[in-house]
């Protein structure tokens, strides 16, 4: 049933990004309605295909590299669509979609096996520690996606050649805004969840809850990359391009500490 | 006796960059530069236009080719080489002239097509070459038919519906850096009156307050009251931009005005919020090296080009209107003008004296009964010759070689007493 569920989230986000695709080179507003409106179907779908899983699993479905992937994917398309609740970017949508659907599409490569949970991983910090931490780098995900517009757009601005993109992007300032303000959630997010995630290590390893492995301490560069960003934006005003560039790399670090987790298997211990 | 030559010569921004362009600009008025064609004994007649996209001179003159070269060294000497010159200068005579002339008047050639402010800048050319007595009966009714033109093309077409010149362009890459330009303050640097008009439109987005930096303060003062802004002096300008968000500047100065060292400084006490500066002055008043800041974006008129370049496709389609207008003017004005040769101007006469002849003829002859073909043939010849003798000094007058009235003087006071212009389009259309 999840799984099914799962196919049919998977075929309504493709359309989603078709949609979003076609509406990027038309600009009709009819056609960006249809597709939001698919958007949040697809959104719902996956909904109900993460619920179905944790019934059949038993447990909170972020353990295997499927169900993490694909649990990323839909806390982005969540996001982006709680934002639209507050104030809409435009265009922003053909990007979001796109970045989903290939989430999707690498969460159904992986092995969609269920696996027994591993005694030490039942603790009640499972859900809060992994849930948190996804969903703070889908915000920073956002951030990077509204990062990399704004690059886009502010070279069309300085170099003065007004091609494709120009019409297409919203202005400079929305989306340094938009970078802000997922920053500002994601950041406190992610702290959040590394702090979940330290306690829980304390439970299971003791007094001995700090080690030395890549995943953790990619983890510990990419929050200094945010704390960084933010410092400098609130005391020295950082933003625009500067901010943008961080951002977009700083998820480069995100999505390396996120290919660390996955590689290290269920439990990210050794 | 040759006929004399409409000549045109310019410069504009299609095919002159900025570069060239702002060492042509005479941007000491027209005075000095009219005063100066005067020495040069081959012109009739001449006026000239200078707006920050286009540097033309229009003049009437026996050798077109000579006269040529002679006005460009006066006018342009020590500002460009002449190998600069040739490269970029258009020449246009006789009716192409006529016809850019119209183009120019009705905003065809514009770089913002349909936009208003050059019907102004070619009035106020004019006035100067009319006050200088620097324009004859030539230049005289080619400018008075272009403002006409102008005036038909606005009316017949909607070409002036989406232009609304540089300010259009400049509210629509403020959108594109502030988004939102509600609450956003804007410095006018130099009161011209492009700037002027900039700045409405963007009062008209929601700007929250506009402040006016000029030379004299008097003229500031008074701009900025009609934006319920404040006035102050040019050297403030600096420390004033620490609240200001879109500065357009448009100073008649020779050099630059802002350098990018006073921006740098200015850029870390604002807290990085972006700066959008439009220079719409022709020489440039902001150093090209702002741009190079970041949260900095510097625009000047060429790259404002660019921006309209984008929505000309809609305009297109009235400006093909347009220019059908401008080529009925410009025939009629080159008929017009044919029309001011001796030889046209005597066949007309006869033609007219002729049509009156038959008609007090037709109407004469049957009311007379019972006479012979010979009397009949008696006057005739009488009505024709009284007309052939009222004709023979007005005749004499267009072609004698006169002392104290020019020639084309003559031919229009000839056209005028007999009423030859309007009296052939009658009889034209009587013939159709």
């Amino acid at each position: 049933m999840s799984y099914l569920l799962f196919q049919a989230g998977f075929a309504a986000y493709f359309v989603t990004a078709v949609i979003y695709t076609v509406f990027f080179f038309s600009q009709k507003n009819k056609i960006r309605n249809v597709a939001r409106i698919i958007f949040i179907v697809a959104a719902s779908l996956h909904t109900l295909n993460i619920i179905f899983r944790y019934i059949e699993a038993g447990h909170t479905p972020i353990t295997s590299i499927h169900e993490t992937i694909s649990f990323f994917a839909w806390s982005i398309a969540c996001c982006h669509l709680s934002f639209r609740w507050r104030y809409t970017v435009k265009n922003s949508g053909t990007f979001t979609s796109i970045i989903v659907l290939l989430l999707m599409l690498a969460s159904s490569l992986a092995s969609r096996e269920l696996l027994p949970l591993p005694p030490e991983m039942r603790s009640w910090l499972l859900p809060v520690h992994a849930s948190i931490s996804i969903i703070a780098d889908a915000f920073l995900a956002l951030a990077a996606i509204g990062g990399g517009m704004y690059l886009l757009q502010e070279r069309e601005l300085k170099q003065k050649r007004f091609g494709f993109f120009f019409s297409r992007l919203p202005s400079l300032d929305t989306l340094d805004k938009l970078n802000q303000h997922c920053i500002s959630i994601g950041f406190p997010l992610m702290t959040l969840g590394m702090f979940a995630g330290y306690i829980w290590a304390r439970q299971i390893w003791g007094g001995r809850p700090w080690q030395w492995n890549p995943k953790v301490v990619c983890a510990m560069i990419t929050w200094l990359f945010y704390a960084g960003l933010m410092h400098q934006r609130f005391t020295l005003g950082w933003r625009g391009r500067r901010a943008a560039w961080i951002t977009v790399i700083a998820f480069c670090a995100v999505l390396l500490t996120f290919w660390f987790v996955l590689s290290g298997g269920a439990i990210h211990a050794t | 006796m040759r006929r004399d030559s409409i000549v045109l010569l310019g410069v504009n921004h299609k095919k002159t960059p900025l570069k060239i362009r702002e060492k042509m600009a005479l941007t000491g008025g027209y005075v000095e530069p009219l005063e100066k064609l005067r020495e040069l004994d081959g012109l009739k007649e001449y006026y000239l236009l200078s707006t920050c996209n286009r540097v033309e001179v229009l003049f009437v003159c026996q050798d077109p080719e000579r006269m040529r070269r002679e006005v460009l060294d006066l006018l342009f000497a020590g500002k460009v080489s002449r190998e600069e010159v040739a490269g970029c200068f258009y020449v246009y005579e006789n009716e192409e002239a006529i016809r850019h002339l119209f183009m120019v008047s009705s905003s065809l050639d514009s770089m913002i097509v349909g936009e208003s402010q050059i019907l102004g800048q070619l009035k106020e050319a004019f006035r100067h070459a009319a006050e200088q007595k620097t324009a004859g009966l030539i230049i005289n009714k080619l400018l008075h038919k272009s403002f006409s033109v102008a005036k038909r093309v606005r009316t017949e077409t909607r070409i002036g519906a989406n232009a609304v010149s540089i300010s259009y362009a400049a509210v629509e890459l403020g959108r594109k850096i502030f988004g939102d330009l509600r609450g956003k303050r804007v410095m006018l640097v130099g009161a011209g009156e492009m700037a002027e008009l900039a700045a409405e439109h963007l009062v008209g987005q929601g700007i929250q307050e506009v402040v006016v930096a000029n030379r004299t303060l008097e003229r500031a003062m008074k701009l900025a009251a009609r934006f319920k802004g404040r006035a102050i002096g040019l050297d403030e300008v600096v420390e004033q931009l620490l609240d200001v968000d879109i500065l357009i500047s448009s100073t008649g100065a020779e050099g630059l005005v802002l350098f990018k060292k006073d921006i740098v400084p200015l850029m870390s006490r604002r807290r990085n919020r972006p700066l959008f500066f439009i220079d719409i002055a022709v020489p440039r008043d902001l150093d090209p090296e702002i741009n190079t800041l970041e949260n900095v974006y510097l625009y000047d008129i060429d790259d404002l080009h660019n921006v309209v370049e984008m929505n000309r496709e809609q305009r297109d389609k009235e400006a093909v209107k347009a220019q059908r207008i401008v080529e009925e003017e410009t025939l009629k004005f080159q008929r017009w003008l044919d029309g001011m040769e001796v030889t046209p101007t005597i066949v007309d006469l006869r033609a007219v004296a002729e049509s009156i002849c038959q008609t007090e003829l037709a109407k004469t002859l049957p009311r007379l009964n019972g006479i012979s073909t010979k009397e009949r043939k008696c006057i005739e010849r009488m009505a024709s010759s009284i007309v052939g003798k009222m004709l023979h000094h007005p005749m004499c007058y267009l072609k004698a070689d006169h002392g104290c009235v020019d020639q084309a003087e003559r031919i229009v006071q000839v056209r005028t007493l007999f009423q030859l212009n309007e009296q052939c389009e009658q009889c034209k259309q009587a013939d159709d």
